[in-house]
């Protein structure tokens, strides 16, 4: 029987959500939901403290945040030491739990806990990351982005965003506050929530940042131009519904306002330093892509906090998907183009300091058509 | 090849250690399984995180999830010496007169004999402690180095400073070398009795994988490590260590990991446990080997002799451990 545990889980890692958001946005309480409704599935928790859970679990276990730089140069490969620790030994004896639930501290930098999933060969060998999950509180965010830069880092970092407390402001002031998650993160799915009430189907499993996955998950991913896109009542990406309008207009002629014109829209909150780009081009070349890619994310890897795309090669019959955090960049084959699916490459990068027109004008260079490479 | 006595136990076993000649196997579900006359079972802790032999008596020092600190005696017998509720325990070490180290988040703690219990702060977790050989002195390994807290008194922690996370620390027997493992594939070692001025660091690197095991051999003319597909063997018998010398790589296996490595208490003879739960047992004079076990279900987590040097205990990330019979 242990033999069969052991090959069960050499087959299937488990998999690790993590929990970002300021203090008093709701993390709390969402945990407090995923470790006492019946969903079937029994959790292993890291918290930097106990404070409010008021759950009898023997699977939290406290944790201080310990970052690690790593030796290798690079000011943005950093790990979270105490979770390589914690993991190594809750994967000991792995039956006891489905998943681990990662909750960071309100002031936490997402980067280094997402990182340790890929940067320490232990952790990475036994579980997965699956989505780094911001709340937001919907009352608060203006001041927060205001004061610091982890609460739009967090944002910018996130798969899944929590917009809370909704009921706590206008409809107006949501609007605004739903602006401005989109203009950080365009790629995120928002849900608005009062009480952290979310479909934790929405939140849990979500498979983000698996390869196969990922993008799939999201068959709409970057698609906010789609006129032929509609989602019926039970689709799941209302997100692509809301501030459409200020997306558009960059999105096919990128000369004056190129990050997504949330200038106009946001002209509330001033406040906003992370960028997007969104770049599309059409059948790459391998051999002009890999090497830009790799050299754009050594020379800016510590301005940008995600990069995903869905890459399409010349004479290639398969989707190529990539990501990456800071300098860590994956790709692999996804599955093969469908009939009739235009098969064109779209890129999303999120961070700081991006020189748009640069990196555009190299990435379509990189095209099989292009005449000089870049 | 030599007879194996298997020993199957549930899930992973964190290690095993000979207490005279009686083999103990502690596993992560908590419970310490030994083997005096058929197997006996002691319930040590909710959840077991390490359990190391104490070299400084024949005594077994655990920790575990649910904040204990526990001694076990030859006939399976548990003390409590520290609870931490609600954290932790997965570094500590055995001094001299009946003290223990372990450490706690920031903190490094120093029991002694009497029962009272000294604090050491540190600016970063402490991911490893270790005893001197000679006096009441701890080393606690943590981010950007080591510190060095003499117990008995109150006087600043020396710090032995090297960049990068360190996750483990030990002595040389002799007291000269402190060698540290690392989050990166490497270890670091300072030569602790070089004059000012000196150059004391040894840089020992080029390993694929982390280094998690290591082992000195008898009066520490060797230091035998994992992180590799062979046991990598640091010479320390000159006055600068391993420096300008390459190191000897013992059991080489292609792509097939080493994990563990014990040497033998009397001769130059290194056992050493790989990723597929094999064992080879290596002679250092002439690098000859000897199979002690074939493949198993799992990578082997734990190797140790017994003092008369004839039997060989290894303990399974899968549960399936035993005693090698190397005298037969």
């Amino acid at each position: 029987m242990t033999d069969q545990t052991t090959e069960a889980q050499a087959a299937k890692p488990i998999p690790v959500t993590v929990l970002t958001g300021y203090l008093g946005a709701g993390k709390t309480t969402l945990l407090n939901r995923i470790l006492s409704e019946s969903h079937g599935k029994k959790y292993a928790v890291i918290v930097n403290e106990f404070g409010e859970i008021g759950i009898d679990n023997d699977l939290i276990v406290e944790s201080d945040e310990e970052i690690y730089e790593m030796n290798n140069g690079c000011v943005c490969c950093t790990v979270r030491g105490d979770l390589i620790r914690v993991v190594e030994g809750l994967m000991r004896r792995p039956g006891r739990f489905d998943g681990i639930i990662v909750e960071t501290t309100g002031l936490a930098d997402p980067v280094p806990v997402a990182q340790t999933f890929f940067m320490d060969d232990d952790v990475r060998a036994k579980t997965e990351l699956d989505a780094v999950v911001a709340l937001v509180d919907a009352k608060h965010l203006p001041l927060r982005l205001k004061d610091s830069r982890e609460a739009e880092d967090q944002i910018a970092f996130a798969d899944v965003v929590l917009i809370n407390k909704t009921d706590l402001v206008t409809p107006e002031e949501l609007a605004v506050v739903e602006d401005v998650v989109r203009a950080i993160n365009p790629t995120a799915r928002i849900y608005k929530t009062s009480r952290s009430g979310v479909d934790l189907s929405r939140v849990l499993d979500q498979g983000a940042f698996n390869l196969e996955r990922a993008l799939e998950n999201d068959p709409h991913f970057l698609d906010h131009d789609h006129d032929d896109h509609v989602c019926g009542p039970d689709c799941g990406h209302d997100h692509h519904h809301h501030g459409h309008e200020h997306h558009d207009h960059d999105h096919h002629h990128h000369d004056h306002d190129h990050h997504h014109g949330h200038h106009d829209a946001m002209s509330p909150i001033h406040d906003i330093t992370v960028k997007s780009i969104s770049l599309r081009g059409g059948e790459m070349n391998p051999d002009r892509f890999f090497p830009w890619v790799q050299k754009i994310t050594q020379a800016e890897g510590p301005n940008i906090l995600r990069l995903k795309g869905i890459i399409a090669f010349a004479g290639d019959e398969e989707r190529y998907v990539i990501q990456g955090v800071h300098m860590i960049v994956e790709g692999d084959h996804q599955r093969p183009w469908k009939d009739g699916e235009k098969r064109e490459s779209r890129l999303v990068f999120i961070g700081r300091n991006l020189d748009f027109d640069k990196i555009e004008k190299s990435f379509l260079a990189c095209q099989a058509t292009a005449k000089t490479p870049a | 090849m030599p007879t194996v006595a298997p020993l199957d136990l549930e899930g992973h076993v964190v290690s095993t250690h000979f207490l005279g000649d009686i083999p103990f196997f502690a596993t992560a579900a908590g419970t310490v399984h030994r083997l005096d006359g058929g197997e006996k079972v002691t319930e040590a802790h909710q959840g077991l995180l390490t359990c190391i032999r104490d070299p400084f008596s024949a005594t077994l020092l655990s920790g575990g999830e649910d904040g204990k600190v526990l001694r076990i005696g030859h006939d399976g017998t548990t003390t409590l010496l520290a609870e931490v509720p609600r954290k932790w325990i997965s570094v500590i070490a055995g001094g001299p007169q009946n003290a223990v180290a372990y450490a706690v988040g920031k903190s490094s703690f120093v029991r002694q004999g009497d029962g009272s219990v000294k604090e050491f702060a540190e600016e970063r977790s402490v991911e490893g402690i270790a005893f001197a050989p000679k006096g009441l002195r701890i080393a606690a390994a943590r981010y950007n180095g080591v510190s060095l807290h003499w117990v008995g008194t109150n006087a600043p922690a020396a710090d032995l400073d090297w960049k990068g996370a360190h996750t483990g620390v030990t002595f040389s027997p002799d007291g000269r070398f402190l060698v540290t493992m690392m989050q990166e594939n490497a270890l670091h070692g300072w030569k602790l009795d070089g004059k000012a001025g000196d150059n004391r660091h040894m840089r020992m690197t080029g390993y694929p994988a982390k280094v998690k095991s290591l082992s000195w051999s008898v009066k520490g003319k060797w230091l035998a490590s994992s992180g590799a597909p062979a046991a990598i063997v640091w010479p320390f018998s000159s006055k600068d260590g391993p420096m300008g010398k390459a190191p000897m790589e013992l059991g080489t296996r292609a792509n097939i990991m080493v994990t563990q490595v014990a040497f033998h208490p009397a001769e130059e003879v290194l056992a050493i446990g790989f990723i597929d739960g094999m064992i080879l047992g290596v002679r250092i004079a002439d690098e000859k080997e000897a199979l002690l076990r074939r493949p198993g279900k799992g990578a082997i987590t734990g190797l140790s002799w017994s003092a008369s040097g004839k039997l060989l205990s290894f303990s399974s990330e899968a549960g399936d451990c035993g005693v090698v019979d190397i005298s037969a």
